[in-house]
Order: structure tokens, then sequence, then C-alpha cells
């Protein structure tokens, strides 16, 4: 691993990947406490409307991006509001017709193309400086906002109702979350790519949340597990010449499956002893 | 217990002419009650019989269309947070990393309290309600790996560190055995000294020992005092009888407690 590190190309890769796996540790773990995984699903999609966007106008393309997949996340956090049942249907749709637009609207810019699959899977080895200054910064500015509201999110994510009638602005603070999330997703695509994104936001966070006894306990587990995976990755896409989103995300696969196999061996304390288990009123 | 009577001069909770309707449906029509200082009443009814909504409407998180409720003299949202509320244990994840304590240190949420860290005073007195639920030795274990009835017990003491007047409970036993829910309705008999409770059911229980009143709501709701009720004469308990409003049959073998409420005038 040493000798590699005298590459810049895999510093800045190692370096990508860091920041990727604390800032999805951290949003990740929102994501799925709150149960939102299909809705970033939703915005990372229907951001390649945005890329299309800003390629068509010859906008800036950090600014269309960011726009269209706030714009798109703002529709959906609203629509899981108003209307749960039908959220996941709407999402749906605006996850389809953002991704459409954005090859359209590719399709008629003029002599441009832009790589369908370097948006899926990013091009972790070949991240500039700047988006690596990029990514830190949006990382400080992640960890004070969640830091700042701390309580009033756990409380949003454990019983919204509770959190209500405590006074926490609920409404504002879930628009909050998903505006947050939303640029997450956009800028650690940009990187790292869609997929490997959604990888670091749900499978770190899924393992954790059984093993965490509170919400920063699992932020933390989270991002240090997505370092490990990482790390592991990138080694392995090194080692046998494999593309390395697909190699980190392979990583972190096997450690999902092999922690569910485990907890199936092992029923240990974890384990909610049969008597205490939730019994329905009985007639007596 | 007639306590009640002159405690209705200032009522906790005043509704007067409260209409609902969700989806175009109406759920509750000319709802009017009013809660005296110190009852401890039961809202049975059958399921989708507006229950839930009522007490959603007297925390403030639905606006009736019509009528107006007034909780301590005030519209409800303003006063919600001084109602300690227990939600149902159904709606709750239980596989959320949280352990009992963090989840009573939630009551202690406030408007404007931020950056905070909870103060030492804070865990004091979210230690002492766990005490108070006999839940002291539970404090550190993650909620998920709790019974239904010393969950319940959690969702108590979080409402307890707001020092409510006011208790809303919305199917409290649902998910304890029956052995729990006597001790559980105990538990709220003796918070029952300082604090009015409204309290959600739909098992009956709930009416035979431990409560002073009972409303039967099916989208009209009726108010039954514990004046009106006679005695333990009847073979079979019909509470609220009446055709359509809220059919309840209940079989027993003899020598149950029980007791009948008046029919519904109208």
């Amino acid at each position: 691993m040493i000798e590699v590190m005298q590459f810049e190309f895999m510093r800045n890769a190692l370096a990508a990947g860091l920041l990727a796996s604390v800032i999805c540790g951290i949003m990740g773990t929102l994501v799925v406490v709150n149960r939102i995984v299909f809705l970033s699903g939703g915005i990372a999609h229907a951001a390649y409307g945005g890329i299309g966007l800003a390629f068509y106008f010859g906008w800036p393309y950090l600014a269309g991006t960011l726009g269209f997949s706030l714009g798109a996340a703002m529709i959906m956090a609203a629509v899981t509001l108003k209307d749960k049942h039908r959220a996941d249907t709407i999402i749906g749709v605006i996850w389809a017709l953002g991704m459409a637009s954005g090859i359209i609207l590719i399709d008629l810019s003029p002599g441009y193309n832009v790589d369908l699959m370097s948006y899926l899977f990013g091009s972790i080895l070949t991240v500039p400086d700047a988006d690596l200054w990029i990514m830190v910064s949006m990382g400080l500015f992640i960890v004070a906002l969640v830091a700042v509201y701390y309580k009033d999110l756990l409380a949003l994510s454990y019983d919204e109702e509770f959190a209500r009638i405590r006074g926490v602005p609920v409404t504002a603070l879930y628009f909050l979350l998903i505006g947050m999330l939303a640029v997450t997703v956009v800028m650690v695509i940009q990187v790292v790519g869609l997929i490997l994104v959604i990888a670091l936001l749900t499978i770190p966070p899924f393992i954790m949340e059984k093993y965490a006894r509170s919400l920063l306990q699992m932020m933390i587990g989270s991002s240090v597990l997505g370092v490990v995976f990482t790390v592991a990755g990138l080694w392995i896409s090194f080692a046998f010449d494999l593309t390395s989103g697909a190699s980190i995300i392979m990583v972190a696969g096997i450690f999902f499956f092999l922690n569910l196999l485990v907890e199936r061996l092992i029923p240990g304390r974890r384990k909610i002893p049969k008597k205490n288990i939730a019994v329905e009123p009985q007639r007596s | 217990m007639l306590s009640n009577d002159h405690n209705l001069l200032d009522p906790i909770i005043q509704i007067t002419d409260l209409n609902f309707t969700y989806n175009g449906q109406p759920v509750l029509e000319a709802v009017n009650l009013a809660v005296g200082e110190g009852d401890f009443i039961a809202m049975i009814g059958p399921n989708g019989g507006g229950k839930t909504t009522l007490l959603k409407l007297m925390l403030g998180l639905l606006k009736p269309q019509r009528g107006r409720i007034r909780v301590m003299g005030k519209p409800a949202v303003r006063v919600s947070h001084h109602i300690g509320y227990v939600p149902q244990d159904v709606h709750i994840n239980q596989r959320f990393p949280i352990t009992a304590l963090d989840v009573v240190l939630m009551g202690k949420l406030a408007p404007g309290k931020r950056w905070s860290k909870n103060s030492a005073q804070d865990r004091r007195d979210v230690l002492e309600a766990l005490d108070r639920i006999d839940m002291a030795d539970n404090a550190h274990r993650r909620i998920g790996e709790l019974s239904g009835g010393q969950r319940q017990r959690v969702f108590i003491a979080r409402a307890l560190v707001t020092r409510p007047r006011l208790l809303l409970l919305d199917e409290p036993t649902a998910s304890i055995d029956s052995r729990g829910q006597t001790a559980f309705y105990q538990l709220l008999k003796r918070l029952n000294k300082d604090v009015t409770i409204v309290v959600v059911s739909h098992d009956l229980l709930v009416i035979s020992t431990y409560v002073k009143s009972v409303a039967c709501v099916n989208r009209r709701l009726y108010y039954h005092q514990q004046a009106e009720i006679t005695g333990d004469m009847l073979e079979t308990m019909y509470p609220c009888t009446m055709e359509e409003t809220c059919p309840v049959e209940l079989v027993t073998h003899g020598h149950l407690p029980h007791r009948v409420l008046e029919h519904h005038k109208e």
C-alpha cells in the first residue's frame, strides 16, 4: 500500500474516498434512521437532469446541478411531508424524469458528450486538488450543521410528533435535512459517482445501526467503516487492476452480508430475549 | 370523584362544537367536552372512530375545521409543550440506536435550546423521572432491548420530565401483556394524584378500576361521569350501549368486576 502512495492520483483518490466516507457516514446515518434511502436515490438520479441543463445552457456545472437537485429534493421533501403514502411513487417519477431530461438535454447540446459511466461510477482516480478542497469545506459545513441541530435532528428522526410538541421546528428542519442531503449527494457524486454514494450512504449505517447506542456513535462508526471499505477497495482495485468504485462497493457488500451471517449464527445479547417480545393484549 | 364537578368551572380541556374532516370524510362531529383538572378519563370506541384524531387535536398537531379547542385556556398549539404525550409504541422505530436515558432527555427539549449540551440538572431530572417509574436500572439500555411495558414506562418518564399538568396517552397498553397492563394502570393511578390524564384505549380493562370517567368516541362523543355508573349487578358489560355508536361486546365468566354505563342521551 505504501508504494502506491507515491502516485499523486492515488493520494488524491484516497483523500477523496476518506472524505466521502466521513460525509456519507454522517448523512447516511440520518438517511437510514429516517428511512429516506429511496429519496436519496431519487435526488442522486434527478441530479443528472441538472448536469444536462448546465451543459445545454452553458451554465457553470456546479450551479446548474446543485440548483436542479435542490429544487427536485425540495419537491420530494414537500411530498413526503404532505402525503406519505404517495411519496415513493412521486419520488420514482422525479427520479426517472430527472435522469431522462438530463440525457435528452445532453443529446441536444452541440458537440459535447458527457460519459454516463463516469457519472455513475465517478472517476476517483482523477480527482483534482480543487475538488478535494470543496469536499473538505463541505464536510466541515455538514459537521457544523449537524452539531448545532443534533438534538433536534435526533428528536425529529426518533419521534416526529413528540419533537413537534416540544417545539422543534420539524418542517423547517426536515427541509434542511433534505437540502443538506442534496448538497452532499451532488458534491460527492462528482468525485466518486452515483453508485458509490448510495453504497456509502446506506451500507455502513445499516451495519452500525445494530451496534450503536446513539446517533453520534452510529455516525462515527459509519464513517470509520466507510474508510475501511474505501481503503480496502482502493487497494484491491490497484492490486488486481479493477475499477476502483466498483471494488469499494464489493468490499462493502461483502461486509454487509458477513454481518448478516454473523448475526444469524451468533444470537448474541443484542437479540431481544423471547419473553420480552411485545405481546398482544390477551384475553384472560 | 365528584370533585370533577367544581373543577369544570375552569376545565383543563374545553372543546366546543368541534368538527374534523379528513379527505372529505367526517371524522369528528359536534364534539363537546370539558375535562376537569384531576380527571382520569378514558377515551374508548371502535378503531377509526376518531379517538386518536381527537387526541392529536388536543395536542395541537391537527387543527379543527370548525369549533374550538382550548387547553389550559389557550389554543392547543400554544400550550402543547406543557402537555405530556405518550404516543403509540407501534409507530416508533425499535431498532433506533438510542438508550432509555436519551429518549427521556428528549422531553427536556425546549424551543431555543440549541447549542447547549444537556445540563447536569437535566440529567438528574431524567434519572429521577426514570426512578419514579422504577426504570432507573435500565437507563443505559438500548430502547429496543426493553419489553413493551418497560418501553411504555420510558415514554411516560419522557412525558413526565416536561412537568406536565396534563398527560395524554395513545393506546399505551397495546404491546403489554395483561399482567403488565394492571401494573401499568396502577402507575397511572398513582400519577393521577398530580396530573390530569386522558388515555385512549380500546381495551376495556382500563375502565373497570382505574379511570374516573369515560368518553365514548365514534364520530360523536359521549361523556360518562363516574356518578352515572351503576353498580356491578349486570352479567355482561356493555360500555356505551347504543346501536351503532360504539358496538362493544364482552363475554365474561361471571365474577369479572364490571360496570355498565348509561345510555347516550339524544
